[in-house]
């Protein structure tokens, strides 16, 4: 390694010299100045410009030519006029791209430097100035009108009888959901989610399970807090100085007055308690179960337990209600279906896709189906689309039995961003129901 | 002031100094640094995307542990990106563009002695020094840089447990572009000051060269776009520290669901664009107002249409406020504001192609010297117009779902942004470099750093339309592992290829750049024969600009080849001959 950092640094110096002595030589020996551009030079640039529009153009053209398509064919129906609207755009925008580029290129090749010519004193003309304000509105105003035509039916309402499905993001993978028998989504809350209800499902059976956990981690702390040396310590001085206040006599403050009365009037059973709870801390001490904590990491605890008695106090704020034919809110989600890694769509069939998200933006972006969609945590999104093609004529359109639909994340969302994806497949709508009917219901793993 | 040549100590002289001129060279000098570093990120990890997974002993040299066993660390990847893009579109266009020319030209080109405020000027590049420190510190502290791309949208951003470097490098981050801020918006306030107040005798709004109308609307724009990005910032620091919910809602990460509620990730993008966008044309105009004066001197004609142009500078300036959200079509906005969107956007479409149109006129019949300064503007015109016009797809809400966050749009923006205005940068510098140095550049490597770098721009940027189109999405550390990908993978090695040798053609100009300050042909006062007032100036640099008095104006900036006069120029202090109609 090094001997390839001297090696480079040895490398540099050279060119760094020979730089310099082309530089000392192009310059100064010829005895011309810099701003002098001589007529070869001259003839030399011009005609690079030629030569480079040709390169430009035609690497242009292979490009075209070798990824022009750049897409199979769109496998939604609104995909197709996506794909007609970007044709067109394509089309126009290429043919300016060569237009206006060949006329700067050729004008620097033509028009350049001759000390026999003086340049044309052509200050301003209104008709072109018009004449090129007004055709890029006319054409920018079709463009508008076109586009946004194909942009009002895309992301118009989607029909009642569309099929929903739900695409839930987080770091870093997809899940789906499809509503069970009940046709509804059971509602959901954030506060809820559990790893056995990953996409926080509001069942009766959901907030139990929520609020258990949250009960076990409280508990768990407070056991951590209980058993501090430090603080237990602390708990027995003051514990001895409340029962036997004669020690601390010569040093006590005679002027609060609550003092006086606590140990005064101290009642029997109080007492008692009060020397219950010293046995119990000495038993512990001598215990050696008692653990040593920093104040920091003390504090962390506590803080965190408040946070958890804030979160239960939001799940405990969850109100049930009734929607409509008397089903009861919190029963709705019961038959929910969870899908990981592969979802299934019918083929035909308009689909209405729900977007939330965990922890942070991503982007549900399903190239294959023109469709992109950010999902956005606090903020349901969503998407229409209408499956034309199932995914095994695309195999035979494309030739290519191992081609998959795709589901991918395409809004930066932490380290593994660039590996989150989901397959879809398209099928007809018996398959489609007979696999769906094979999927999980809503905390089937939970025993 | 003015000619009386008072002793100054090192310090006064080149440090904390007041002087217009000196203060350019210090932002140039910055840039370049910043330049050098920006570039260098996109190197590394362009490697990593043009031969994904394999190993190159470089990429550990110099990131360690970023990179162990020479491939680069997924996270690492993630923070390059967004601290390049950040150096590259703040640090380098919009400080190193505007803080160069700026402080160089508006008082040169106006006639006046210095900017309004020399103290001002003086903090806004110390301010900009102490934001570039603390860039480059955030890459070294624990978790790494900020990593959630340039836009830094929330939650992301504003929650350490979700990323490595959403912990302190984002503090840092926040920090350095507030104080990027209070830079710029003093450098802003002067130029505006100094445009509408310190004009010599006889310089009209309407006589002022087109540098000049570009760094005011410039200037502009940063005053009343920079402090939306402040609040933006603030806010997110209070959703990072204080437990606030501008941001955030209904969260659940790191095993915990979050307290906040009722906040919304979108409002951030709604005020990062309100600054983001005006911001692309903070970067871009003031390189459309160099090409403009270089384009002119060097046809020997004047620009054509000056009115137009100015005119459709200022359009430009107005429109780009109105357009934000389209950065925003797949966010779930309504629809309908995506259309008034769509509306806005593609508006700007219109003065964009009068300004190309009439660069193209200005060419028609002139006689051009082919000088670096004048390839590097007409490959701004080129780049800009190509840039422009997939501008023109991406605009479109229905094409923009398929397309958005792809490297279609990372190929766009370079091309508009990147190409176009570090070409006008490359312009000014050459044709400045005299005002700068007092010496030449040598012309010769301006022409072989030329067309290399138009060649690999179009090489690197160019072919990422296709892979976008393809599907392929940005910020992604790899894509190998999606088969659809496969039709375009083979560009990917070849874009990396035009990158690297692009880069070391930067060399070239490192070299001349350097060199010539120190060994350069000395300059002649006026080389390029042009009208403007800063070639009245004496080649040595003074305090005052001027020896005398202060010049005088009596007609435009743009009178080549005026059929009334011999000369293929006339300099803008030349009186008005008898029965000859002024400008
Ligand atoms: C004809 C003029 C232009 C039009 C119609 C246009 C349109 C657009 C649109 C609609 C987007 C959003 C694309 C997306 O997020 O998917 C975009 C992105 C972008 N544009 Fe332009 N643009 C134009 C000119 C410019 C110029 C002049 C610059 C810079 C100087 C520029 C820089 C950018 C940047 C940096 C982005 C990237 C945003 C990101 O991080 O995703 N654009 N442009
Ligand atoms: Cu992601
Ligand atoms: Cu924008």
């Amino acid at each position: 390694m090094k001997l390839l950092i001297l090696l480079v640094t040895v490398v540099g110096i050279i060119a760094v010299a020979q730089l310099a002595k082309i530089y000392q030589l192009s310059a100064r020996l010829r005895g011309h100045r810099e701003e002098d551009i001589s007529e070869a030079d001259t003839r030399l640039q011009g005609s690079l410009w030629i030569v480079f529009m040709f390169v430009l153009f035609g690497t242009t053209i292979w490009q075209f030519v070798r990824y022009g398509d750049y897409l199979p064919p769109s496998a939604s129906l609104h995909g197709e006029a996506v794909d007609m609207l970007m044709g067109y755009n394509l089309a126009l925008v290429i043919v300016v791209f060569f237009v206006v580029n060949a006329l700067i290129f050729i004008f620097s090749f033509k028009y350049r430097f001759d000390k026999n010519r003086k340049a044309h004193f052509f200050p301003h003309d209104t008709r072109l100035e018009v004449i090129w304000t007004v055709i890029p509105s006319i054409v920018l105003a079709v463009i508008i009108i076109y586009g946004l035509q194909t942009w009002s039916e895309m992301t118009g309402p989607a029909s009642d009888d569309s099929l929903r499905v739900e695409l839930y993001s987080k770091q870093f993978d997809w899940t789906a959901r499809y509503a069970g028998d009940n046709d509804e989504f059971g509602s959901t809350n954030f506060n809820l989610i559990t790893p056995l209800n990953p996409l926080g499902i509001v069942t009766q059976e959901g907030i139990d399970q929520a609020l258990l956990k949250i009960e076990d981690k409280i508990a768990k702390l407070n056991d951590e807090l209980t058993v501090e040396k430090g603080h237990l310590l602390a708990e027995k001085v003051e514990l001895e100085n409340t029962l036997h206040p004669s020690d601390d006599h010569g040093h006590a403050d005679h002027g609060h007055a609550d003092h006086d009365d606590a140990h005064h009037e101290m009642s029997e059973g109080y007492k008692d308690n009060l020397e219950m709870r010293l046995a119990a801390i000495e038993d512990l001490l001598n215990s050696g179960n008692a653990t040593v904590m920093t104040d920091a990491a003390y504090e962390a605890k506590e803080d965190k337990i408040y946070r958890l008695k804030r979160h239960r106090q939001r799940i405990l704020e969850l109100k049930n209600y009734e929607v409509g034919e008397g089903l009861d809110a919190w029963e709705v989600g019961n038959d929910d279906r969870i899908v990981k890694s592969e979802f299934h769509l019918p083929i035909g069939r308009e689909i209405e896709f729900i977007f939330r998200s965990r922890d942070v933006l991503h982007s549900a972006f399903m190239p294959h189906f023109r469709a992109q969609m950010n999902t956005v945590p606090g903020l349901p999104t969503r998407f229409k689309i209408e499956t034309t093609i199932t995914t095994d004529s695309m195999r035979t359109i494309l030739d290519n039995p191992d081609f998959n639909y795709i589901l991918l994340c395409n809004k930066v969302c932490g380290s593994a961003h660039f590996n989150m994806q989901m397959t879809i497949v398209v099928e007809t709508q018996e398959e489609y129901d007979a696999w769906l009917s094979e999927q999980k219901v809503y905390m089937a793993e939970k025993n | 002031m003015g000619n009386i040549n008072h002793k100054e100590s090192f310090i006064s002289k080149y440090i904390f100094t007041y002087d217009h001129k000196m203060i350019s060279k210090q932002f140039l000098i910055t840039a370049i640094v910043m330049g050098i570093l920006g570039v260098s990120m996109s190197i590394l990890f362009r490697l990593q995307l043009g031969w994904p997974g394999e190993s190159f002993a470089i990429l550990e040299t110099f990131l360690g542990k970023w990179a162990p066993g020479g491939v680069l660390d997924r996270n690492a990847y993630l923070a390059l990106v967004t601290i390049h893009g950040t150096i590259m579109v703040f640090f380098v266009l919009t400080a190193g563009l505007s803080g160069t020319f700026s402080n160089l030209l508006i008082p040169l080109q106006i006639g006046a002695r210095d900017m309004a405020s020399g103290f001002l000027n003086m903090l806004s590049y110390w301010f900009f020094v102490i934001s570039c420190v603390v860039m480059i510190f955030s890459l070294f502290v624990e978790g790494g840089a900020a990593s959630g791309g340039w836009t830094i949208y929330p939650p992301l951003s504003a929650l350490p447990q979700a990323m490595p470097g959403s912990g302190m490098g984002m503090t840092l981050w926040l920090l350095s572009m507030t104080l990027f801020v209070v830079s710029s918006l003093l450098g802003s306030l002067n130029y505006i000051v100094t445009i509408i107040n310190l004009r010599t005798k006889g310089l009209s709004m309407t006589r002022l060269p087109l540098t000049i109308w570009a760094f005011f609307v410039t200037a502009i724009l940063g005053v009343l776009s920079f402090p939306v990005l402040v609040s933006a910032i603030v806010l997110l620091l209070m959703d990072r520290m204080m437990g606030t919910a501008f941001y955030l809602s209904d969260i659940f990460i790191g095993g915990e669901a979050l307290d906040a509620t009722g906040g919304s990730p979108i409002l951030y993008q709604h005020l990062f664009w309100f600054l983001g966008h005006p911001e692309v044309y903070i970067v871009l105009l003031p390189a459309l107002g160099i090409s403009s004066e270089v384009i002119a001197t060097n046809s020997r004609k004047p620009i054509f249409g000056y009115k137009a142009m100015v005119g459709s500078i200022i359009a430009i300036g107005f429109l780009s406020f109105i357009v934000w959200a389209h950065h925003m079509f797949v966010t779930g906005m309504n629809p309908f504001l995506g259309s008034v969107f769509v509306f806005t956007t593609l508006l700007i479409a219109i003065p964009s192609a009068v300004k190309a149109f009439n660069y193209i006129t200005t060419l028609w019949r002139g006689n051009i010297r082919l000088t670096p300064a004048m390839l590097f503007s007409i490959g701004l015109v080129s780049t800009f117009v190509t840039g422009g016009l997939t501008g023109i797809i991406l605009a479109d809400s229905a094409l923009d779902v398929t397309v958005h966050d792809t490297y279609f749009v990372v190929g766009h923006f370079h091309i508009v942004m990147g190409l176009s205005a570090i070409f006008g940068m490359f312009a000014g510098v050459y044709h400045w470099f005299s005002k700068l140095f007092g010496r030449m550049m040598n012309t010769k490597m301006g022409y072989v750093h030329f067309w290399f770098t138009i060649v690999c721009g179009y090489g690197v940027f160019f072919p990422m339309h296709f892979v976008g189109l393809a599907g392929a999405p940005r910020r992604y550390y790899d894509s190998t592992s999606f088969d659809f990908l496969d039709s375009v993978t083979d560009l990917q090695p070849i874009i990396s290829t035009f990158a690297i040798v692009g880069a070391l053609a930067q060399l070239v100009f490192m070299f001349n750049f350097f060199y010539s300050i120190f060994r350069g042909q000395t300059a002649t006062q006026n080389p390029w024969k042009s009208n403007t007032l800063e070639w009245t100036t004496p080649v040595e640099h003074i305090h005052g600009n001027w020896p005398g008095a202060l010049p005088e104006v009596h007609r435009w900036a743009y009178d080549y080849s005026n059929p009334a006069h011999d000369e293929d120029f006339v300099l803008q202090t030349t009186p008005l001959k008898d029965g000859e109609v002024g400008h």
